[in-house]
């Protein structure tokens, strides 16, 4: 290079010019979010609802959080616990995500909370693992939860059940963590009012096949009270159908939630659950998301969808108050504990261990006509509201963390034979 | 636990049974005729329900879906033998290792097709409801499967006994070389016993996909149910399968209902048992 | 023959070296994925003894796996054992329970061969899945285990390199020690009832005990691999020992090349590589895979291995593709 002095001052401006531009792209930061949930195997369905979701709030914003341009990185985990940790590493050591999202399953909620760090945090919109903002938030100080425990819906429904005048429950449920939380909570919360479970059944995970299963619920009972994820949602009404059932059904949101529901039958019809949120909710945000959804995907969004849009929104607003620009870890969690929401399925803030407070809706299924629509379609329209819900319903916090978490033998079948 | 529920339960395990019985007969006969354990027999099954889907929504006819699926994949399994296990010979270990390379093969093929979605193959409206006998609900869907299974294994061993083409067959898994002494083209015959046994396992598919469900991850998750049929039931033999099916189905249900903490176990245990007295399976031929 | 015997361990030495030098400076995905791929390589390895060189072909080794690695959970969460210094004990008990478990299962499925021994080990896998997946109050059942942390002697293994050293550790250890045994007379013998059974009774030998002893070998390996799976997964799961993890197993001894030994390990790095890495960056990865193990089998009966084999094989002009049987037959 000649040793000139326009050299130099070429060099100067050029320098100078790198210096402004590499100024500005610094005011665009990017914000790398992975994504984590089966888009293969047998939760390929769910897992599609809930990217959709977040993808549709991004869609919006053209993927611009308050001046931070967010990179989306979707893993699939096929539904499977070690899958889940070992992409949710590929996207922490490779793609140096801060923050990963998702998760399906309970376990996997279980399995992914360990691997979160400072450096990447773990948000969780729909894995409901219980003990996760329980009894175990201290080993994990780098998540939050933005979806729901799955005992949540069930202490009001539970309560909402002696009101209605059952005295004897049989229930069956999906043998893992999320079926003997829903489960534990409804028992507690029914038992706590005069209420009895008279028995618990155990499908494993993915059952299709009820056949074994449904000959021994037992005859004495009220109502029977189903919780089902995934494809078991859609055979377990229709086997019990079949096979002569005249109680009433009550179940777990996820047993009739619109993942599922427009595939099903009229043997749902009636069918009551609980549930953060209903496609059917009838408020002006709530009517305009779903038409939203259904114009862009072609279907009726489900609660997967909607807590993943909402977490957007939520992760979009924390930006906001940062000019775009990436607090950190810990300071993310702390800021967006502090706020509070109007989100689709209602007010929304958190308690004190990072676990969303909200209400909860009683669900019927009919079939109506909704928000315009010309067809008659099966809704979960909301029967009864419970506002401010939180992780610990009507129990005392204190009280609660004392017991264990709800497993398959706690509580305790008392009056089971 | 009244009669009620033992007669049902029996009912259930014996219409799991009757759709094992279709997954199960085919592996049976390709191990009969060719010695081959064929590990891609998950797929015949779970491509045969993902071809009745296909026909399902081009045509909405569900009758058309059974012979297609059925014999598309008999297709698939003559090309398969025909062009890749032929060529290898005597060679049990290499075409069993052949066989679950296309199975994975399959498996991908199958996801780009048809996505990585559930779904379920919806039978007639007819076949969804329920017949009420002696205070018991049993779902016509199930009897159906029993008929079918029941017609399909009439309809073989009809071949098998009153057919030329099924004493040759007889004569190949009785002993091939003899076969061949006499002047039995063993070679099509196991073409045609490994097409027959695709098409058995896609039937089994279109049957079964609107009982489980049609899914990635079926394949394998049928496969070993359809190896317990076959030890059981021994390997070869037609009748052996019938009746190793029944067993797994009963065994299966019962041990779902009953002993849920080790229900597989249950199922597997005395398969290793059986093969560890008679490696050939209960009424198998060596 | 003995010179390229020893050129190829000096090969094989150098190569290992090279990994273990190598892979450290890499980014922490790909130490990962190394120490998986190792973990996992005593498996293959294991199967390798009895498929190339005893000429039994299990499909239900990774049992050995899961009892090892279950073991491990288990007394990790439940016991809080095994985290500290006694993380050695818990790799003696794991061999220990894998080669018990073997020899359980050895007086079962020893008096088959070929085919019926496939399937009744298929049958045996099947059977310890089974109970891993409903036995839920012992192993979680679907949930599986979670090991929050990784042992702490010393050393700390949580941090991820020092763990890959301690793995690739234990691999050099099973691949010197499987090495000494298909050499030594034993090893010999297996070779011998692998060419011909018959032959090896009328000699005199016990081929039953030489195949029960070398099954329960592979056993114990298989039990070690479990150890080190645990902790290089944090989570154990039925997944672990359902039936495509003994035949992913299977796969990779016969794609590098059964009989080898190190003909596993290769298997076993380029299935790892294709399913975690290529899998991040094509989707058609699996097409990839499956053809690849298509035309091994086709084509390449000694698997990658046997390539300098075929090379020369065909330089020495007259030759008959199809004689080449390096598997072991019925």
């Amino acid at each position: 290079m000649r040793n000139s002095a326009s050299g130099k001052i070429f060099l100067g401006l050029l320098g100078g010019c790198l210096a402004f531009a590499m100024g500005q792209s610094a005011a665009a930061d990017e914000l790398r979010i992975g994504y984590i949930a089966p888009t293969t195997g047998i939760f390929a369905q769910v897992g599609k609802d809930m990217i959709d979701g977040f993808q549709l709030y991004l869609d919006e914003v053209k993927n611009d959080f308050g001046r931070a341009q967010v990179k989306f990185i979707v893993e699939d985990e096929q539904g499977k616990p070690d899958t889940a940790v070992t992409k949710a590493r590929k996207l922490i050591l490779q793609d140096k995500v801060q923050m990963f999202v998702g998760g399906l399953l309970a376990s996997s909620g279980y399995a992914l909370a360990p691997v979160s760090t400072s450096e990447a945090i773990y948000v969780i919109p729909v894995s409901a693992a219980d003990d996760l903002t329980q009894r175990q938030l201290s080993k994990f100080p780098y998540i939050i939860r933005t979806g729901w425990t799955s005992s949540q819906p069930s202490h009001p429904f539970g309560q909402w059940a002696c009101d209605q005048g059952y005295k004897k429950i049989a229930a069956i449920g999906a043998d893992y963590a999320f079926g003997y939380e829903v489960i534990g909570g409804f028992q507690k919360a029914f038992e706590n009012c005069g209420g009895q479970i008279i028995q618990k059944i155990w499908p494993p995970l993915g059952t299709k096949d009820f056949g074994p299963y449904l000959p021994s619920l037992k005859q004495d009972a009220d109502a029977i009270f189903t919780l089902m994820v995934g494809p078991m949602s859609l055979q377990f009404p229709k086997q019990l159908a079949a096979a002569g059932n005249k109680k009433p059904v009550i179940g777990g949101g996820t047993s009739y939630d619109e993942f599922v529901l427009p595939s099903m039958g009229d043997e749902v019809i009636g069918h009551v659950s609980a549930l953060q949120y209903s496609a059917a909710l009838d408020t002006p945000k709530n009517a305009e998301f779903v038409k939203k959804y259904r114009a862009k995907y072609g279907k009726v969004p489900s609660y997967y969808s909607e807590t993943n849009y909402t977490t957007a929104q939520m992760i979009h607003e924390v930006l906001k108050r940062n000019n775009g620009k990436w607090p950190g870890g810990p300071d993310f969690i702390k800021q967006l504990s502090a706020l509070k929401f109007d989100t689709i399925r209602g007010p929304v803030s958190f308690d004190d261990m990072r676990n969303p407070v909200q209400n909860i809706y009683i669900k019927k299924v009919e079939k109506k006509k909704m928000f315009g629509y010309d067809k008659e379609e099966l809704w979960n329209t909301v029967i009864k509201t419970y506002p401010n819900v939180s992780q610990f319903g009507q129990f005392d916090k204190a009280e609660f963390l004392k017991q264990p978490v709800y497993g398959r033998d706690f509580p305790p079948c008392k009056f089971c034979e | 636990m009244n009669t009620g529920f033992w007669l049902i339960q029996a009912f259930n395990g014996v219409s799991f049974g009757a759709l094992l019985f279709l997954v199960g007969s085919g592996l049976s006969l390709i191990f009969g005729v060719m010695r081959i354990v064929n590990l891609a027999h998950g797929s015949y099954f779970l491509l045969g329900g993902y071809v009745a889907l296909s026909v399902i929504w081009a045509t909405g006819s569900w009758a058309l879906a059974l012979p297609v699926a059925a014999l598309s994949i008999a297709l698939i399994g003559l090309l398969m033998e025909r062009i890749f296990l032929r060529p290898l010979g005597f060679d049990p270990l290499r075409q069993v290792l052949l066989t679950v390379g296309f199975a994975f093969l399959f498996q991908q093929a199958a996801l780009d097709i048809w996505t990585g979605n559930n779904f379920d193959i919806n039978p007639p409206e007819v076949l969804t409801k329920s017949v009420a006998v002696g205070g018991l609900y049993l779902p016509l869907y199930r009897v159906f499967m029993i008929a079918m299974a029941l017609a399909i294994g009439l309809a073989l061993w009809l071949a098998m006994e009153r057919t030329r083409m099924g004493a040759a067959v007889r004569a190949t898994v009785d002993d091939a070389q003899m076969a061949r002494g006499i002047g039995i083209d063993t070679s099509r015959i196991s073409m045609l016993v490994f097409a027959l046994g695709a098409l058995l396992a896609a039937l089994g598919g279109v049957i079964g996909g609107a009982f489980l469900g049609i899914y990635p991850g079926l394949d394998f998750e049928i496969l070993p149910l359809a190896f317990a049929v076959v030890i059981i039931g021994g390997m070869g033999s037609l009748g052996g399968a019938a009746i190793g099916a029944l067993l797994v189905g009963l065994a299966d249900n019962f041990g779902k209902a009953l002993f849920p903490e080790v229900s597989y176990f249950t199922l597997y245990a005395p398969m290793a048992l059986i093969l560890a007295v008679k490696p050939t399976g209960l009424f198998g031929r060596d | 023959m003995l010179k390229s015997q020893r050129a190829k361990v000096i090969v094989v030495a150098a190569v290992l070296a090279a990994v273990a030098a190598i892979v450290p400076s890499t980014n922490a995905f790909v130490i990962l994925l190394a120490t998986r791929a190792l973990a996992f390589s005593i498996l293959v390895m294991s199967l390798d003894i009895l498929l190339g060189f005893t000429g039994l072909a299990s499909l239900g080794q990774a049992a050995y796996l899961g009892v090892g690695a279950y073991l491990t959970a288990i007394l990790a969460t439940r016991y809080g054992f095994g985290l500290g210094l006694d993380f050695w004990l818990v790799v003696v008990f794991g061999i220990i329970v894998g080669a018990a478990l073997a020899a359980v299962f050895g007086l079962l499925a020893i008096r088959a061969t070929g085919v019926y021994f496939l399937m009744i080990t298929l049958a045996l896998g099947q059977c310890v899945w089974g109970l891993a997946y409903r036995w839920n109050s012992l192993t979680g059942g679907d949930n599986g285990i979670n090991l929050r942390e990784r042992p702490r002697f010393g050393i700390d293994l949580a941090h991820d390199v020092t763990f890959f050293y301690l793995v690739f550790a234990f691999f050099a250890a099973s691949l010197l020690a499987m090495y000494v045994l298909v050499r030594s007379p034993f090893g010999q013998s297996l070779a011998g009832i692998r060419e011909r059974e018959l032959r090896m009774r009328i000699l005199g030998y016990n081929t039953w005990l030489h195949k029960y002893i070398a099954f329960i070998i592979a056993g114990g390996f298989g039990g070690l691999a479990g150890v080190l799976w645990a902790h290089t997964a944090g989570i154990v799961s039925p997944e672990n020992v359902v039936l495509t993890t003994s035949v992913d197993a299977l796969l990779m001894a016969v794609l590098g090349g059964a009989g080898t030994l190190i003909g596993g390990v290769i298997g076993a790095f380029i299935v790892f590589g294709m399913r975690e890495y290529l899998s991040t960056i094509v989707p058609w990865w699996q097409y990839v895979l499956g053809l690849v193990y298509v035309l091994t089998i086709l084509y390449l009966p000694g698997g990658l291995m046997g390539i300098p084999e075929r090379v020369r094989q065909r330089r020495a002009s007259s030759h008959d593709p199809n004689k080449l049987v390096l598997l072991p037959g019925t």
